[in-house]
């Protein structure tokens, strides 16, 4: 059974007749085919209309689609030979965020990425994708090592956010972040950071210094949920659609406001519905932003992954 | 010759934008107070030494050599980038913080002398909407760390932060690493940066330039941390450790240099200037 979001379900229901005319077009051996014919086209109308008429709120629901695929998928289908790597070497091996060396297009890189967990026994073992400090000091020890040995770091994001809890707050979360900030700057290969899913404020942020941010389509990228900042600024939870509309959040936003450099398409059922052709789409932006950033000099990297923050922002004098 | 214990403006008055003459309780212990004695202690209650917040110009004052400080920016501010309406439009918001605090922005920034050893400083309002940082405070706080560059100084910045200021999207969120950014230039210049923490430091403040300090201080019993104490309990839905997220709790767990009460803090500040400057004369 597959999960489905309310909103979709004029889809699934469009393509269960499909499905159910097709299967007694066998059955009866009769010729249906131009019923069939009409009630595809309108499927894929339908479909069409869906994805370009998503409110902010339906397309971070969307976002965090349960049946989306996860960085994990998109590294077992766009890189091979992947080698992960635990641990900060200084408190623990943080499951919520993962990475080590992998091959793309046949030559070395180094993976950085966050995991959700598909099931309620690995949501709960990585923290349905809320990294404590260790998973951004682990991030950073991986990144020295990539600068080291010249390998472009690649990071995958797919967070509700930071973990807010005890622990992270005693191990100084906000330094962990506020150091990857910082360093991620110092770097001398090629960064790229997709957002595949939420980016959800500083916890995304933390991994995502990049000098190209890509974003999938029905991605989301904010500085606090739109049910946080509901909350505080309406004080009620109705106000959600709201806050999403107001926070400017969706991947056509983050383009408009020059904090992603690429919207990478979705297949047209949406992500989740077709993992290899989503695949296919990110690791052909990837590769070509990849081969872009490998033209430029370890001085250019970083003066450009400075330059696109530096001018980051909209204010008056 | 500069001499760190030249501290004579120590116990300097600072004015406060309530009028003289009035009383008003202690919001620690509740001790009725004479709003002069406060002044006159730096704000700080005399009974229970509870330390009230500092606006920015009181704050300066209270750490530079008289007439020493030199604003940059002054008249630079935000605008609404996102037309942003929540319960109130975000412009009305800036309006009223422009007119309570007769401040442009969050933040002051500019070059001072403490001792008369130069440096950079910036400091954060709490009264204009939280010190929250949008796109102004946070190229206000880079241009700072930049000028401290270009003229080799060390940089200070006193945060007061309630983190990003939401109203501004992801445009907010990405001043974290803009001024992360800054940080690390001055850093790489081989200019050391000091953090004042005081209450409070909250959110993405916290996670950017207010951590990045080669020395971080705090005032006593402020309120330090990434993510707020009520979405903590929301979230894990335990008990929070007695004084967690206090400037004394970070001090244990290996986060803070040194916890200064407010009438050290400028001696202290004197001192570190003097030693980060490798004790050279100005
Ligand atoms: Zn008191």
């Amino acid at each position: 059974m597959i999960s489905c979001l309310e909103i979709e379900k004029p889809i699934l229901e469009l393509e269960d007749k499909v499905g159910e005319l097709i299967s007694s077009s066998l059955d009866r051996d009769a010729d249906l085919t131009s019923g069939i014919l009409l009630l595809r086209e309108k499927l894929d109308l339908l479909k069409e209309h869906f994805f370009l008429n998503l409110s902010p709120i339906e397309k971070v629901q969307m976002a965090r689609h349960p049946q989306r695929p996860y960085p994990a998928d998109y590294i077992s289908l766009l890189f091979s030979d992947f080698l992960e790597l635990h641990g900060d070497r200084r408190y623990a091996d943080d499951r919520a965020v993962f990475g080590g060396f992998a091959l793309f297009d046949q030559q070395p890189v180094m993976l950085i990425a966050t995991r959700k967990g598909r099931d309620l026994a690995s949501n709960m073992a990585c923290n349905f994708g809320c990294a404590h400090p260790e998973g951004y000091r682990k991030a950073w020890r991986l990144m020295r090592l990539a600068d080291k040995v010249g390998a472009p770091i690649i990071t995958l994001v797919d967070t509700p956010g930071a973990y807010p809890g005890i622990g992270a707050e005693e191990r100084h979360i906000g330094e962990a972040i506020a150091c990857n900030l910082r360093d991620m700057f110092r770097l001398s290969v090629p960064v790229i950071s997709v957002i595949t899913g939420e980016g959800g404020s500083g916890g995304a942020l933390g991994i995502s210094v990049a000098n190209r941010l890509l974003i999938m389509a029905n991605a989301y990228y904010s500085v606090i949920t739109p049910e946080g900042c509901a909350a505080i600024l309406w004080r009620n939870n109705e106000a959600v659609p709201k806050a999403a509309e107001a926070l400017k959040l969706t991947s056509d936003d983050l383009k408009n406001l020059k904090v992603a450099d690429e919207i990478v398409r979705e297949p047209a059922d949406g992500a989740h519905r077709d993992y290899q052709k989503a695949a296919e789409l990110l690791g052909e932006a990837l590769l070509r932003h990849l081969q872009d950033l490998r033209k430029m000099s370890a001085e250019q990297l970083r003066q450009d992954r400075y330059e696109k923050f530096r001018n980051l922002g909209l204010f008056l004098e | 010759m500069s001499s760190p214990n030249n501290t004579t403006a120590n116990n300097q008055q600072v004015k406060s934008d309530i009028p003289a003459g009035l009383w008003l309780n202690c919001k620690s212990c509740s001790e009725l107070l004479y709003q002069s004695s406060l002044e006159e202690n730096l704000q700080v209650c005399p009974s229970c030494g509870f330390h009230f917040s500092l606006t920015a110009a009181q704050r300066i004052k209270m750490l530079v050599d008289p007439d020493s400080f030199q604003e940059i920016d002054p008249s630079l501010h935000s605008c609404d980038p996102l037309n942003f309406s929540g319960d109130g439009s975000y412009a009305e918001k800036l309006l009223s913080s422009k007119q309570k605090t007769n401040l442009q922005e969050a933040v002051v920034c500019g070059s001072a002398t403490l001792n008369r050893i130069p440096y950079a400083l910036a400091a954060m309002d709490f009264r204009f909407m939280g010190a929250s940082m949008g796109s102004a405070v946070g190229e206000k706080i880079t241009r700072m760390l930049e000028m401290a560059v270009q003229r080799s100084l060390p940089a200070l910045i006193v945060t007061a932060s309630g983190g990003a200021r939401m109203q501004e999207g992801i445009l907010s969120l990405m001043q974290m690493a803009k001024t992360s950014a800054a940080v690390m230039r001055h850093d790489e210049a081989g200019l050391p940066l000091i953090i004042i923490l005081t209450n409070p430091t909250t959110g993405g403040v916290t996670a950017s330039f207010a951590s990045l300090g080669d020395i971080i201080l705090a005032e006593p019993k402020a309120l330090i941390g990434f993510a707020g104490p009520r979405v903590i309990k929301q979230t894990t839905q335990a008990d929070l450790p007695e004084g967690f997220q206090s400037a004394e709790f970070l001090l244990e767990h290996g986060f803070i240099d040194r916890i200064v009460e407010r009438k050290k803090l400028r001696r202290e500040l004197g001192l570190l200037l003097h030693y980060l400057g490798g004790g050279r004369a100005i």
